[in-house]
């Protein structure tokens, strides 16, 4: 009944919206696998990308980019801090290597070599960041990245992408070789549904509004931005037209955006499957409290650790799914 | 391009410059790092006047040797050996540590030319330099990296991830030099966290070993060109080095680690060192 509102979206998705079968029925995959089917393009179009491995290429699926150029893929075994700082070596010589580990281990295990080896001197390494949030569901809480996002937004020199779903994350991945400097890029390891055709006008640093509205925003990241879109399906049988920005993007953050949704809708709420510190949340408080303080509510992981579960199940249980984006919604706009 | 590779005497004269060097910018930064400055000074001269294939007019070239100083607050000695390399103007040494200066604490790879990598957090430039080596190999370059790691740095755990990866990678392309002077910021390595036997550890690694005196330059240069020309295994250099070399007064003293000498103290390590 929306259809028009929406941009960019397939049209499948368009039907499936407001059906409650979204899970059930749309053409899903993990954003790691499409991760790894972009590096097979990217290796035949740049024969300077490299990807390095830290023994989940099998997980990650780019044990396919080492059958394919066995010379260009390395694997480092269990030791993300040699991978990283090795990464960096390469970097200096005009490589660019896709070092690709899963978030906890890339943010925290390895953040020394990630902060000061590769951000400090802004070297073109591309950090492959899989498990992020807590889409990690049966993995439980040490494979559950929900902090990196925030953990390397603090860092200068830091650009941050966290794309929706499959094509999203192609047009991520290939943008970020484009682009001279550290890049992280954060993938799930669960399926999410394949909202978006490779049309979508991906640009490092753009948020793209894929929903029309006016009576408050939705601003999403990664596994989020579908759950946005559920969200304000079900207020539009409410008679609420919410917008819905999809923030790939979490830095540099597309303040331009984030100000034009405040200024013409007048309430936001952002949803992200990351701890509610530090993330896409704060980052767009800071814009709206310095511009335009409108009510604002963020969706995010709370101050706790998660647990092992189906991922559905685990976004249901800490808060992120649709139904509580939309109540969020309802509170903002009530405070209007 | 570059100058003519320099003999040994001339090496041994070159180090006491650089030496003099260390103490001048330590003691007007009133701050830094002396004793594992001077205790790498005679590995780092045989390096940038005889070993490595480098052009100080153009720093970037991309076939040139690389140098990481992976223990790098003992930067005086790359500072130092870079200015009289001629990779910059030795003016500079003064600004050591000084806001707006092109020599920073800890070495900045964007700020200094001849600075191959940033360093500074202990434990990444053996990775970076395994990095480069492994570019290398794939670009098909023939150029070689060495690494000086320090003996307190190898307590490190991401040292011995890169040992164990190098030798898997056969990066003959790749040297470490070992600083093994044995005192760290607190006390001896030996009291704090040993690191013995580290001929036998890297041997067991997979790395070719050389133990030398790190103050002989014969053995110094001929370890490193042993080293260059090794083939199928990366070469490790244990240099066995004493801590604050050539200042009495600093020579094996723990304190000279990250203490600067006022100027009574370093006219009296010129004087020492220029006899």
């Amino acid at each position: 009944m929306t259809i028009n509102h929406y941009h960019y979206l397939r049209p499948e998705i368009n039907s499936l919206l407001a059906s409650d079968e979204l899970f059930a029925k749309a053409e899903q995959q993990p954003t790691r696998y499409s991760y790894a089917e972009a590096m097979l393009e990217l290796g035949e179009k740049n024969p300077k990308v490299v990807v390095l491995d830290a023994d989940v290429s099998k997980s990650i699926k780019t044990n396919e980019f080492a059958d394919k150029f066995p010379d260009r893929s390395f694997n480092f075994g269990i030791a993300e801090q040699n991978m990283m700082a090795a990464a960096a070596g390469m970097a200096t010589t005009g490589l660019i290597p896709y070092a690709t580990t899963y978030a906890v281990f890339a943010s925290m295990r390895a953040l020394d070599m990630v902060r000061n080896s590769i951000h400090y001197p802004k070297l073109n390494v591309k950090i492959a960041a899989s498990h992020g949030g807590i889409t990690p569901g049966p993995d439980g809480v040490t494979h559950q990245g929900q902090e990196d996002l925030s953990i390397i937004r603090a860092i200068a020199n830091s650009t941050i992408i966290a794309p929706a779903d499959p094509a999203t994350t192609k047009l991520a991945v290939w943008a970020a070789a484009e682009y001279d400097g550290p890049v992280y890029l954060s993938f799930t390891r669960d399926p999410v549904p394949a909202i978006f055709d490779l049309n979508y006008p991906f640009k490092i640093g753009r948020a793209v509004t894929v929903r029309d509205g006016s009576d408050a925003s939705i601003i999403a990241n990664r596994d989020l931005v579908v759950q946005a879109l559920i969200a304000a399906e079900h207020l539009a049988a409410k008679g609420l037209n919410v917008r819905v920005i999809d923030c790939h993007t979490l830095k540099p953050l597309d303040a331009d955006v984030v100000l034009a949704a405040a200024a013409e809708t007048g309430a936001i709420v952002t949803a992200e499957n990351n701890v509610f510190y530090g993330g896409l949340g704060s980052a767009v408080a800071e814009v709206l409290v310095e511009n335009n303080p409108i009510p604002m509510k963020r969706i995010g992981v709370r101050d706790t650790f998660a647990e092992s579960g189906p991922y559905l199940d685990l976004l249901e249980k800490y808060g992120l799914s649709a139904k509580h984006i939309a109540a969020a919604v309802e509170e903002v706009i009530e405070r209007k | 391009m570059s100058s003519k590779p320099m003999s040994v005497e001339e090496l041994e004269k070159m180090a006491v410059i650089i030496r003099c060097d260390i103490i001048d910018m330590i003691c007007t930064a009133a701050a830094g790092h002396p004793g594992g400055s001077l205790s790498a000074t005679d590995v780092v001269t045989a390096l940038y006047f005889r070993i490595m294939r480098i052009d100080p007019e153009n720093p970037d070239w991309p076939d040139r040797d690389r140098f990481i100083l992976s223990k790098g607050h003992a930067c005086p000695v790359w500072y130092a050996a870079l200015a009289e390399r001629g990779y910059f103007d030795k003016s500079h040494l003064k600004t050591l540590r000084q806001m707006g200066s092109i020599l920073q604490g800890h070495p900045d790879m964007r700020k200094t030319p001849g600075i191959d990598m940033t360093t500074g957090s202990l434990g990444h430039g053996l990775s970076a330099g395994l990095g480069m080596a492994l570019s290398a190999k794939l670009q098909q370059k023939d150029y070689h990296v060495f690494v000086v790691i320090g003996d307190g740095e190898s307590q490190e755990g991401s040292i011995w991830e890169a040992s164990m990866a190098a030798p898997r990678f056969k990066l003959d392309n790749l040297t470490a030099i070992l600083d093994y002077n044995h005192l760290q910021n607190d006390d001896s390595v030996d009291d704090i966290m040993p690191i013995h036997p580290v001929i036998d550890k890297w041997q067991a690694f997979g790395w070719n070993v050389i133990d030398i005196d790190g103050h002989d330059m014969v053995q110094v240069v001929q370890a490193l060109e042993e080293a260059r020309s090794h083939q199928g295994a990366p070469t490790i250099i244990v240099a066995n080095t004493v801590k604050g070399k050539g200042v009495s007064y600093m020579e094996n003293v723990c304190e000279w680690h990250g203490k600067a000498p006022c100027q009574d103290e370093a006219d009296q390590a010129l004087e020492e060192l220029r006899r």
